[in-house]
This record gives structure tokens, sequence and C-alpha cells, in this order.
């Protein structure tokens, strides 16, 4: 399977356009919102452990098969989302110019920011039991999988060559059964792709959504996040082990039974006639296809669909082009400008009532000393990784080993191996500042080591041949052949994995052990802290500010690099 | 006897950033009978293929009417299939299955959707295919399933957009002979077809008559009836005078419009093509060697060099316009500048035609004023994109500006960054 880029380098345009205002507006104000309801939910709502979390290994299948249900109900959502959210962005020219810019914003908020402004929101909807933190945490995952989803979605609808258009429209088809034909098909490997990356990015997510504290409300949802949490409080080294075991496992049966038959089997929706390179190959598929029995259960939903394809909307048939109508855009944008100036109004009185300047400040402050964690951590990953990843990259023998287990890791939700590394912490008083930074690229540096192998593989043999007949060799080599070559998809890991350190900074920048509690000076920290204390004004601050650090760092430098890279040394 | 389409004075244009409409099609008129292969030959920009698309009803015209079987065109209408340059497979179905499309949108029993499909996928010659993946398929083969999955639906009239410009030539040939023994033999379920191409001899080959559209906009400029029993044999004497007179019909309006190239102001009238200095110097030497020493039959050295008629006018064109040759009559004979240009060593043609270049094409002498009036000799890209942009549309301009780029570093007159997208007239030392 190919490697994409991260969706949120989409276009190459740098400077905000007002769209992109509105959006951030609207979605502050949608935090903003979730903050109040919460602050005014003022009961603290019963503790929800009601059978404590075990720290018996044996109670370990259960957790897991419970998280796992979590992510798969999320990403369920999450495609819902993709399918009706993206198909309407890219459809109506109207919608888009707003939802576009939301989805890229949306990308940018803290995950873990959405848990903590909308876990107390969720409780209240199902007072007292166990439902309303379940669909908290669920939320949570789906706020980790479903804007990368939506925005490839969109991104292919807006791509569908247009002969394939004009084909189907030619034969009639209701535009119904064009998207399920042609536009979802087309649509699906980049889809599989970003389910994949979504589901990676998921577990740490759900990991830490299982247990969290905001102010006086404390979820605890039996699940492998939960016996971590518990085994923290309990310092029990040997529980944190056999819980990196069971995730261990889980992740490989995601890999085995759901990712690989459906990365095979979407390859057949490639649109690029040549065959790849690599024959995807799974187990399991074959074995579906094989199976007369699943043919026998596909049938009748194969037909009810086909059915359907024959009906048009009525009034909806096949049509000429036609000029909007002005009214209809009139009322639109009437109605964008009351929900944006709604919101900046219930922003400006949130902000008014709870926060001064000097706090705006402390927080920037913060975030700073995060951004530069973060430029540290991933410039040394980077330099560790991306000789380590030309040097497996162009051993193919060494890379098919390599690159599974690079991706495993990536997939793998640091956060569980976090305990150990705070142990070691707290065990010898070394600096947190300085030492708990590791943790925020602990899970994302390889991201980077994946995408530089890809890259090396892509070297094509005659450049490599090219090369050692003109003798070039040592620095020169790094600097004229290897490095170009693989500049392109280093970027794109570097983006997933700044992009995953800013969000990991929320658990890492604090860590507990037994009673103690470390904290480092930063942004993340600054989250965290306000979540424990349920102080909505400064979570809301917080999570205001690491978006903005987040998009400003995309614009300016991520996507200027993503696009020199591309043009400059993208191997045609 | 009713026409199947009947087409009157439609025109077809599209807006411009600049503001005012770009026009694509002016005044077309065409009528098609039963029993008759249309062919509407023309460069590629010339309209053709916006034309095909308003039969199709993928499209509709600014002003103008077209009807089929005497009902006005309103969306895509049953019983006009379409043939497309690409094929337009759909990947992710097998043949069988994109056969079957076009029919399962009738809405007809499943029964008869198999049976139809089946007997298209036989007619077509495609049997034992029925399983496969486009992607499996040579291009021959994806462009018969191209064809069955149109015939299924039993149109009356087929359009074919170029249909075989994406095959080699052999197999195309295959092609074309199969289906115009299927259509002479009457074994083809339409009544009519309309076939865009820019290539001469196909047009020849299968047309019964022939249109031949001009550029900007297009339009209707000679019909020409093609009388000749099928098959056609290309040997035959008669086949070659049809493709003579063509190519000189063509040639003769390329020059009326090539001529008023300096218009007032700098900016050119149309878009230019970016054509390599290799080609142009090629086709100087070429025409220039013997036999033609000089002075060349367009069909001739087409054929010579193997190029096509769509490659072979870009080229021409600009050896005009720089008046290095002059073309008349389905003749392209050098102009003694030409002629010296085929003489001269590799700098002294470096010279004759950065000359030829700042004389004739006034964008270039301007840009290398702006160039050398400024203190820094550099400037934006986008300064002259701009300018550019007041004429043509965005592409247009882009192509323009790399034609030019492309002969001025030949001619070593400016340099191109492409990096920080400027011009500037130091070359790296």
């Amino acid at each position: 399977m190919q490697i994409l880029p991260p969706v949120s380098i989409g276009t190459n345009r740098l400077l905000p356009r007002s769209w992109d205002l509105l959006a951030g507006i609207l979605i502050m104000g949608a935090v903003v919102l979730f903050a109040d309801a919460s602050r005014e939910l003022v009961q603290p709502l019963a503790s929800l452990s009601r059978s404590p979390i075990s720290l018996e290994p044996s109670q370990l299948p259960e957790y897991a098969f419970r998280t796992a249900l979590r992510m798969l109900v999320a990403m369920a959502f999450s495609l819902v989302f993709t399918f009706t959210y993206a198909t309407w962005a890219a459809k109506s020219t109207r919608a888009g110019a707003v939802l576009v810019p939301l989805l890229d914003i949306l990308q940018s908020v803290p995950i873990l920011g959405f848990i903590s402004v909308t876990v107390v929101f969720f409780l209240s909807l199902a007072p007292g039991r166990i439902l309303g933190a379940e669909l908290a945490a669920v939320f949570a995952i789906f706020t980790s999988q479903a804007w990368n989803m939506a925005f490839s979605f969109y991104q292919s609808l807006r791509t569908v060559p247009i002969e394939l258009t004009e084909a189907a429209r030619m034969f009639r088809l209701s535009a119904w059964a064009r998207f399920w034909r042609v536009e979802a098909p087309f649509a699906l490997p980049p889809l599989v792709w970003n389910m994949m990356m979504s589901m990676s990015g998921g577990w740490f997510f759900v990991v830490a959504a299982e247990a969290i504290s905001v102010g006086h409300t404390t979820v605890v949802l039996p699940g492998i996040g939960s016996y971590i949490a518990a085994a923290i409080a309990a310092k029990s080294l040997a529980a944190i082990g056999w819980a990196i075991l069971a995730m261990l496992v889980v992740i490989l049966i995601f890999d085995q039974l759901l990712f690989r038959p459906l990365v095979a089997w979407a390859d057949r929706f490639r649109i690029d006639a040549e065959p790849s390179d690599e024959e995807s190959a799974s187990w399991v598929l074959r074995m579906f296809r094989r199976s007369k029995l699943l043919d026998a259960l596909g049938t009748p939903f194969d037909k009810l669909m086909r059915w359907t394809w024959r009906f048009a909307l009525p009034g909806r048939g096949p049509r000429l082009e036609r000029a909007p109508s002005r009214i209809g855009g009139l009322v639109w944008y009437a109605v964008l400008v009351a929900v944006g100036a709604y919101a900046a109004w219930r922003i400006s009185a949130f902000v008014d009532a709870s926060l001064g300047f000097a706090e705006v400040l402390r927080a920037f402050l913060r975030g700073l000393a995060t951004l530069a964690r973060v430029i540290v951590l991933i410039a040394l990953a980077s330099l560790i990784w991306t000789p380590v990843g030309i040097y497996v990259g162009l051993r193919p023998h060494l890379s098919r080993v390599v690159q599974p287990v690079a991706q495993f890791l990536a997939a793998f939700p640091a956060n569980l191996v976090f305990p150990v590394v705070v142990s070691l912490i707290v065990a010898r008083e070394l600096n947190p500042d300085i030492w708990l930074s590791p943790l925020m690229v602990l899970g994302t540096q390889w991201y980077i080591l994946f995408n530089v192998i890809a890259g090396a593989s892509a070297l094509p043999r005659e450049l490599r041949d090219a090369g050692r007949n003109l003798q070039v060799k040592g620095w020169l080599w790094w600097r004229k052949v290897g490095l170009p070559a693989v500049l392109p998809y280093y970027v794109t890991g570097a983006i997933t994995a700044s992009g995953g350190s800013w969000n990991a900074a929320i658990v890492a920048e604090v860590a507990s052990w037994g009673h103690r509690t470390l904290h480092a000076y930063g942004l993340g920290a600054y989250i965290a802290d306000a979540t424990s204390q349920g102080d909505f004004p400064k979570i809301v601050l917080g999570i205001v500010v690491m978006s903005f650090f987040v998009v400003v760092v995309n614009r300016l430098f991520w996507r200027p690099l993503y696009w020199y890279a591309e043009r400059k040394f993208r191997l045609a | 006897m009713d026409a199947l389409l009947d087409i009157h004075d439609v025109r077809r244009s599209f807006p411009r950033p600049g503001g005012d409409d770009l026009l694509v099609l002016d005044g077309v008129d065409l009528s098609l009978h039963e029993g008759e292969i249309v062919g509407i030959l023309g460069r590629s920009g010339s309209g053709k293929s916006t034309l095909l698309r308003l039969i199709a009803g993928l499209a509709s015209p600014q002003h103008g009417t077209l009807s089929y079987m005497g009902k006005p065109i309103e969306g895509p209408a049953r019983g006009i299939a379409m043939v497309f340059q690409s094929f337009a497979l759909f990947p992710w179905l097998t043949v069988l299955e994109n056969v079957q499309l076009g029919l399962e949108a009738l809405a007809l029993p499943d029964k008869e959707i198999r049976t139809r499909a089946l007997a298209a996928i036989d007619l077509i010659g495609l049997d034992g295919y029925e399983s496969a993946y486009p992607r499996e398929l040579s291009g021959g083969m994806r462009q018969r399933v191209g064809f069955a999955r149109a015939l299924v639906v039993n149109p009356n009239i087929l359009l074919m957009d170029e249909p075989f410009s994406a095959l080699d030539v052999l197999t195309a040939e295959n092609l074309r002979t199969d289906l115009i023994e299927l259509w002479s033999q009457h074994k083809l379920p339409i009544k009519g077809i309309v076939l865009v191409t820019h290539n001469i001899e196909e047009a020849v080959q299968m047309c019964d008559r022939a249109l031949l559209f001009s550029t900007n906009p297009g339009r209707v400029t000679t019909e020409i009836k093609i009388d000749l029993p099928h098959p056609r044999e290309r040997s035959d004497p008669r086949f070659e005078d049809y493709v003579d007179r063509i190519y000189v019909e063509m040639t003769a309006r390329r020059i009326e419009r090539a001529r008023p190239v300096q218009t007032a102001g700098y900016i050119p009238e149309g878009p230019l093509t970016p054509v390599s200095a290799n080609a142009i110097s090629g086709l100087i030497e070429a025409v220039a060697a013997p036999p033609y020493n000089g002075a060349a039959d367009l069909p001739d050295i087409a054929g010579d060099l193997q190029l096509e008629i769509d490659e072979l006018f870009p080229i021409a064109e600009v050896l005009q316009m720089l008046r290095l040759c002059d073309m008349e009559g389905g003749d392209i004979k050098l102009t003694p500048t030409g002629k010296r240009f085929a003489d001269a060593d590799n700098n002294e043609r470096k010279e004759i035609f950065a000359r030829a270049l700042t004389s004739y094409l006034p964008i270039v002498a301007h840009i290398r004023r702006v160039l050398d009036e400024r203190a820094s000799h550099t400037a934006p890209r986008r300064r002259f994109v701009d300018e550019l942009e007041d004429k043509m549309t965005e592409d247009a301009a882009d192509e323009t500006l790399r034609a030019i780029i492309s002969w001025a570093r030949f001619a070593e007159l400016f340099s191109y960054d492409d990096e920080s997208e400027t011009f500037s007239l130091e070359n790296p030392t």
C-alpha cells in the first residue's frame, strides 16, 4: 500500500482567508458552549466506578474487548460522519466554503481537550448511568478519527475523473447510484488508508479517555486505559507489563482481521491501472472470497442496493448546470453570519467573565515552552530515524521486517509505556522539565521511521545504480541522493509526528507514579491541570492556545516545506 | 428523411477570470442522417469535444438549438451513447459489470441485462474476458469494452471522442476495420455515428462526410463529402486525393490565422503552444534535407517523420510565426532565414532564433525590455501572467509562458527560476 500524505496539507495556501477565521470562531464557540454547560452542572456526579478495576491479568481479555469495542463504535460513527459531512461539503459550493475550513481547524484542536470539555456534558445526558461516560469516551475517539477521514473523502470526491462522471451520467445513473458506483469506490483506497491512520492514532486516546477526572467528576470505564490507571496508582510494574501485552495482541488482531483484508480488498478500487508492485495479500480476505456462506449472506444486500439504484430522486434526474439562486445564497450567508456572531458573543462573554490578559499571556508562554519541546524532539527523532530509515529502506530484506514493526509501534499507544519511564524518573529524582519531554515523541517518532523507509524503498534502482556508477559516496551521496529522495516522505512523517506530539503533551507533561505527580512547565500540563481542577475557563483557554500554535506551525512551516519537497524532490 | 440529429447555430463559451467569456463554439450547424458517419476534424482546442458533450447532453449551449429525433436535447438522452478517448471504464468493475452498468440504470430484469450484455461482449469480440478487470486488459481490449458498453443500450446515435487516439497504430487500425466491418454489414444497433478526430486518414477511412473545424472560436469551415465504398484502401489514389484535399483546406485556413500575429500591443491574440526547440530544429532540418530540399508536401513529411497532424501543425505554426517557413496549399517551404538556420552551427542557430523571437513575438521583446530596464534585471512571473490573463484563460496563459520560457532558454535571451518564479537576465555561472 502506498503511503499517503496527511490530509492537513491538502492545499498549499498559507494565508488564512476569512472562512478560516469564521471556522475558528465557530469551533471556539462550540468549545465554549460545552464548557459553559459543564460549568453549570454543579452537582458532583456520582463516581462511576461501580465495579472497581481489578489488576488480575485474567480480567484483561474482557477489558481489552471493551476497549476494542469502543474503537469500533467510534469508527462506525466516523464513517457515517464521513459519508454525510464530506459529501455535503463536496457537492455544495456554499456549504463547502465553511465546512472545509472547519475540518481544517478541527484537525488542529487537541483531542484530549475535547474530552475535558465534553465529558461532563455527556454524563449529564444520562445522569448516574454508565452510558453517558461511554458516550464521552466514544466521542473522544471519534474526534481523533473523523476529521482526517472526512477530509480524505472530500478530497477524493473533488477529484473523481471527469470521464467517469460523464460516463455515469451518459448511462443516466441517478445521483444515489453514482455515489455508490462511482464516487465512493473511487474514494475508497485513500479512505481505507486514513481509517488505518485514525485507528492507529485512536488507541492513544481510548487509553486516555477511559480513566479521566474533570474536577469532581471521575470516569472509570472498564478497559485497558483504566487498568493502566489502576496499575499506576498501585505502582505495579507487573500489571503494566500485562496491559502492554494485551494491547499488543489487540492491535495484532485488528491488523490481521480488519485492516489487512480491507487494504487488500481496496486495492481493486485504485484508479491507476498499474498493478501494485507488492501484491497485498490477506489470508482473511482469501477466506472470505472463497466462502460460500458469506456470498449467500451478501447477495440479498447487494440485490437491495442494486434495486435502489433504479430510482432517481423525484425531480432530480439528469440536469444541466444552472446558476445557484441568489436568494438561497443570501439566506445561507445570513445564517452563517448569525451563527458566527452568536459564537463570537458567547466567546466574549465567557472570556470577560473569567479570564484576564495575564492568564492569556501565561498560557501563551507555556505554549512556547511546549513548542520548544516539540521542535527539539522532532529534530532529535529526525536525526536518528532518517539515516536509519534510509539504511533500512535500501535493503529490501531488512525493510520487509522493520517496516511492519515500525507501523505497529506507531499504532501502539505510547501512554501505556509512560508509567515505566515515569517510575524511573521518580526513582532517580530526574528533572521532569527535561525527562518528561521524550514521552511526547515516544509514540510519534515511528511515523518518521516508516515514512522514510517507504521513501528509500521507492528510490528507483536506476538512480541508485547511476549514483554508484558515478562513484558518489559518503556525505556527497547523502546530500545529493539519499536525503533528497526521501524528503517528501520524511516531511509527511514529520507532520504526523509533530501533530501527534502536541496531543501527547497533555498526558506527557503531567505524569504520576503512585502518589507522586510530576509536572513539566508547558501548555500540556496547563490543560491537564485545569482539567483535573475542573477549571473550565482555563481548559478552554488552553485548548484555544494549543490549536492556535498547531495551526500556525502547520501553515508557516509544514505546509510550505511539504509543497517545496513535493515540487522539487518527488520522483514522478 | 428526417434527421437523427439537428444542430442549429450553437454557441458555447466559458467564463474567464478576467470577465469576458472565452468563445469556444460559434454558429455551429450540423445534421446527422440515418446510416451516416459524420467526422468532425480539427485541432485540439477547436471545441470539437465540447460539441460532442453538448450532443451528449452533458453540457448546454448558451445559444442555438440541438435536437435529437425532433426533440430538444435537455440532459443525457436515451438513445445517445458515447465512447471516450480515455475509455472511462470503471476500474473496480469487471468487463461484464462495466457493460451491464448502462442496462442496470434502465431498470431491466436481471436476466435480460445478462443476456444483452453477453451478446454485446460477443459482438465486439470480448468473449472470454467477461470476468477480467480493466487493468488486466491491453489498451485495444479496453476500448472494445468501451464500445460494448456503449452499444449494449441499443443507442440510435454513437458518439466517439477520438476513440483510437490513445491506442498504438496497429491496434487502432485493427479496431477501426472491425468497427467499419460491423457497421457496413449492419450488425450494429446504431443508426448514425459522430466521430471526433484529429487524424485525417482516420476520417477519410471511416466517414461519409467530414466537417473541418476552425480554432478560436470553433466553427465549421468546410464540409467534404467522402464518396468511396467500404472497405476503403489507403493505397487507392482516390483515398490519397481526399487526404490531400483536407490537408490543403486545413493549411489554407491556418495561413490567414497565423499571419496577423502582430497585434496592437504585445500580448499574443491566442495562446502559444509549447513546442520544444529540438522539434523546431528537427522539422527545419528535415525540410532542408533531401528529398525535400527546402519545400515539402505536408502529408508526405508527416508520414516520413511519423507525426500526427496534431503534432506536426503546432511545430509548423511556430515556424511560420517566426518567419522560418511558409505554409501554402498543403506545402511547407523554408524562408531564406529558415535555410540559414538549417545550415548554421549551434551558436548561430541560437542567434537566428533569438532575432526571430524578438522581431516576430512582441511579448518576448517586451519581457526582455522589462528585464533590461530594471536595476535588478529580474521580474516576477506574476507580472506577465497578469498581462496575459487579460487576453486568455489561466491555463492558456500558463502554457503560453511555458512556451516563451522554453524558447528564450534555447535562444539564451533570458532565464527563469522555477522555484522563486522569477525571470532574470543572469545565466548560472
